[in-house]
C-alpha cells in the first residue's frame, strides 16, 4: 500500500469515528434520561433544583446540542474523554485499566480456537464427503448453533461449581482464571474457523499445482504442509483480524457471566449506570481499535503476499 | 395419466427429493403453532405466582420444574416462542426490508445517493455490531421492542451490500434498456425487474439470519438489555436461573435448550432453502 491510501484509510477512519461519535451523542442527548440527576443518585445525594440547575450550567449541559457536541469533540482531541460518574476517575484511566484483562482473554481464546479449528478444518478438506468430514461438519454446526451464553452457564456449573476445577468469579487474571471465559468463546469461534479452513484448504486443493506436484511424485504430506497450508493461511489473516478486533471490544456476555473485570463488563455497567462519559469513551475507543487492527491486518496482507502488492 | 395426478406426482417427488428442507418446514410451522396456541397447550398459568411452589424439582407435575416464584417452567418456556419467534421473524423482515430497499436504490440511482447510503453502511460495518446494540439499547431503555430497534439499526447493512452488488449486476442488462425504452417509469423497473430478480439470494439470507438473530436477541435479554421480568423469555429466563444454579440447576437447562432446539432448526432450515434455491453457493 502506498503512502497515499495509507492516508485515504487513515482519513476514513477519522470520518467514521466522527460519525459514530455523532450518533452516540445524539442518543444520549435525545434519550429520556436526565444525566445530572443519574449522576447525583450515583453518589446518594437528593439535591435540590438549584443545585440541579447549577450542575447542568457547571457542565455545560445547558447548552443546544451541537455546542454541547462542539465542545466534548474539542476535549476528546486534547486527549480529554471527561471522568466517569460510576467510577468517579478520567474515562480514559478505566478504559485503559480494563484494557490488559480484555486482552489476554482475546489472546487466549484465540490460540485454543486455532488449535482446534486448522487440524479439525484440514482433516475435513482432506476427507472431503467421508465420514470424519460428515462428523466434524455436524459438530462445527452444532457450535455455531449453541448459545454462547448457554454454554458459559454450563461450563461454569460443570467445571467450576460442581467440579471445582476453575474459580466462579474471575475477578483475577490469572491462566487458571482466564481458562473457562477463553474456552467458551473459542467453541463458536472454532466452529466457524474450521467450516474456513476446511473451505480455504479445498480451494487451494482444487489448484493446478497441486496436481504438478503430485506428477512430480511428492508426498501427500509434504503438498499439504509446505504448499497448500501457507498458501490457504491468507485469507484467514484478514478474519483473525476482524475476530480480535471484535474481542478486543469485550465479549460483554461472556465477561458478564464469569464476572470477567474486561471491556465488556464494563460496557454493560456503564450502560445500567447510564454513565454516559463512559459509554461515549468506551464506543469511540472500541471503533478506534477495531478499524486501526483492520488497517493493519490489510497491510501486514500486502506485506506477506507479493500478488496482493503488485496489484496495489 | 391426466394433469392434476402428474402434478401431483411431481409435487410428491419434489418432497423426496428435499427431505430436509420438508422437515425442517414442518418442524418450524409446529414451532409457529406452539406459539399461536400456546394458552391451550400450556398446563399452568406461566405469569401465576405460588411461592409455596417454588423451586419445584421437574416431576410429574411439574415436567421441567418451578421457579423461584413457583411458576411453571413448562408454561414459561412454551410462552417464550411467543416472544423470541415473532421478534425475531420482525427483526429479520425489517433488516430485510430497509436494507434491501436502500441497496437497490444505492445500486440503481448511483451517483451521490449512492455514495451517501453506502457511506453509512461502511461505518455501521466498520464497528463490532455487539458494542452498538448494547449502547443503543442501554440509552434507549430495556424492552423487547428497543432490542429489536437496536439489532435493526445494526442489522441492515449486510442487506444493503448484497442488494446494492446484485442490483448493480442487473441493471445494465439489455431487458432493462428495453423495458425503459419501452417507456417504464424507474420505479416499474425497480419494482417488477430489479427487485424480483434480486429477491431469491436475499431471501436465502435472509432465513439464514433468522437462527443467529433469535441468538442476538436472547444475548441481549441475557444482558437486561431486553425483555423484562416477567416475561417468560428465554434469554431473561437464564439470567434469573443463574444465581441459583448450583442448587437449582433446571432453571438454566430448560431455558437454553429452548433456544438451542429453536435455532438449531431455523438454522437447518436456512441451509436447506439455501440448497434449493442455490445450489452453487453464489449468495455470499
Amino acid at each position: 500500500m502506498n503512502t497515499k491510501r495509507i492516508l485515504i484509510r487513515l482519513s476514513q477512519i477519522l470520518i467514521v469515528l466522527l460519525g459514530v461519535s455523532f450518533i452516540t451523542y445524539a442518543l444520549i442527548y435525545f434519550s429520556p434520561g436526565d444525566p445530572v440527576r443519574i449522576m447525583f443518585a450515583s453518589t446518594g445525594t437528593i439535591p435540590t433544583e438549584e443545585v440541579l440547575q447549577e450542575t447542568r450550567i457547571r457542565l455545560g449541559l445547558d447548552k443546544t446540542f451541537f455546542i454541547q457536541y462542539g465542545t466534548w469533540l474539542g476535549n476528546v482531541l486534547r486527549g480529554n474523554f471527561g471522568t466517569s460518574f460510576s467510577f468517579q476517575k478520567p474515562v480514559i484511566d478505566v478504559l485503559l485499566q480494563r484494557m490488559g484483562p480484555t486482552i489476554a482473554l482475546a489472546v487466549m481464546s484465540l490460540i485454543i480456537m486455532l488449535l482446534f479449528s486448522i487440524p479439525l478444518g484440514v482433516l475435513s478438506a482432506v476427507y472431503k464427503d467421508k465420514w470424519e468430514d460428515n462428523v466434524i461438519r455436524g459438530v462445527t454446526f452444532l457450535g455455531i448453533t449453541i448459545p454462547n451464553f448457554w454454554l458459559g452457564l454450563i461450563f461454569l456449573y460443570i467445571f467450576a461449581l460442581r467440579l471445582g476445577l476453575f474459580p466462579v468469579v474471575s475477578t483475577t487474571v490469572s491462566l487458571k482464571s482466564l481458562f473457562l471465559p477463553a474456552l467458551t468463546l473459542a467453541v463458536a469461534m472454532t466452529a466457524k474457523y474450521t467450516r474456513q479452513v476446511r473451505t480455504a484448504v479445498l480451494e487451494e486443493l482444487s489448484q493446478d499445482y497441486v496436481i504438478g506436484l503430485r506428477a512430480r511424485g511428492m508426498s501427500e504430506r509434504d503438498i499439504l504442509l509446505k504448499h497448500v497450508l501457507p498458501n490457504s493461511a491468507l485469507p484467514l489473516i484478514t478474519l483473525l483480524g476482524l475476530s480480535l478486533g471484535s474481542l478486543l471490544g469485550g465479549t460483554a456476555v461472556v465477561e458478564v457471566i464469569y464476572s470477567f473485570p474486561g471491556l465488556g463488563n464494563l460496557a454493560v455497567q456503564a450502560v445500567t449506570a447510564y454513565d454516559y462519559p463512559l459509554i461515549q469513551g468506551y464506543v469511540l475507543w472500541i471503533a478506534l481499535i477495531y478499524m486501526v487492527l483492520n488497517l493493519i491486518v490489510d497491510l501486514s496482507v500486502e506485506f506477506i503476499d507479493p500478488r496482493i502488492r503488485r496489484a496495489a | 395419466m391426466n394433469e392434476a395426478v402428474l402434478e401431483k406426482q411431481s409435487r410428491f417427488e419434489w418432497v423426496k427429493k428435499h427431505p430436509l428442507f420438508v422437515s425442517m418446514s414442518v418442524l418450524a410451522i409446529l414451532i409457529l403453532l406452539i406459539a399461536l396456541f400456546a394458552p391451550y397447550i400450556t398446563p399452568y398459568n406461566p405469569f401465576e405466582t405460588n411461592v409455596t411452589q417454588a423451586y419445584q424439582p421437574p416431576s410429574a407435575r411439574h415436567w421441567f420444574g418451578t421457579d423461584k416464584l413457583g411458576r411453571d417452567l413448562l408454561s414459561r418456556i412454551i410462552y417464550g416462542t411467543r416472544i423470541s419467534v415473532p421478534s425475531s421473524l420482525i427483526l429479520v423482515f425489517l433488516t430485510f426490508i430497509i436494507g434491501s430497499v436502500l441497496g437497490i436504490i444505492a445500486g440503481y440511482s448511483g451517483s451521490y445517493i449512492d455514495a451517501l447510503i453506502m457511506r453509512i453502511a461502511d461505518m455501521m460495518i466498520s464497528f463490532p455490531g455487539m458494542v452498538l446494540a448494547i449502547a443503543i439499547a442501554g440509552i434507549l431503555g430495556a424492552s423487547i421492542v428497543n432490542a429489536v430497534l437496536a439489532l435493526t439499526v445494526i442489522g441492515w447493512t449486510k442487506y444493503a451490500r448484497l442488494a446494492r452488488s446484485l442490483t448493480l449486476r442487473i441493471k445494465n442488462q439489455d431487458y432493462i434498456v428495453a423495458a425503459r425504452l419501452a417507456g417504464a417509469s424507474h420505479f416499474a423497473i425497480l419494482k417488477d425487474h430489479v427487485f424480483i430478480n434480486t429477491l431469491p439470494v436475499l431471501l436465502v439470507t435472509a432465513t439464514l439470519d433468522i437462527g443467529t438473530m433469535m441468538l442476538e436477541l436472547a444475548g441481549l435479554s441475557f444482558l437486561g438489555f431486553g425483555a423484562q421480568p416477567p416475561l417468560p423469555e428465554w434469554g431473561l429466563m437464564l439470567n434469573e436461573g443463574r444465581e441459583f444454579m448450583l442448587a437449582y440447576p433446571w432453571l438454566m437447562v430448560f431455558p437454553g435448550l429452548a433456544i438451542s432446539v429453536v435455532v438449531i432448526i431455523f438454522n437447518l432450515l436456512g441451509d436447506s432453502v439455501r440448497d434449493i434455491i442455490d445450489p452453487r453457493g453464489n449468495y455470499d
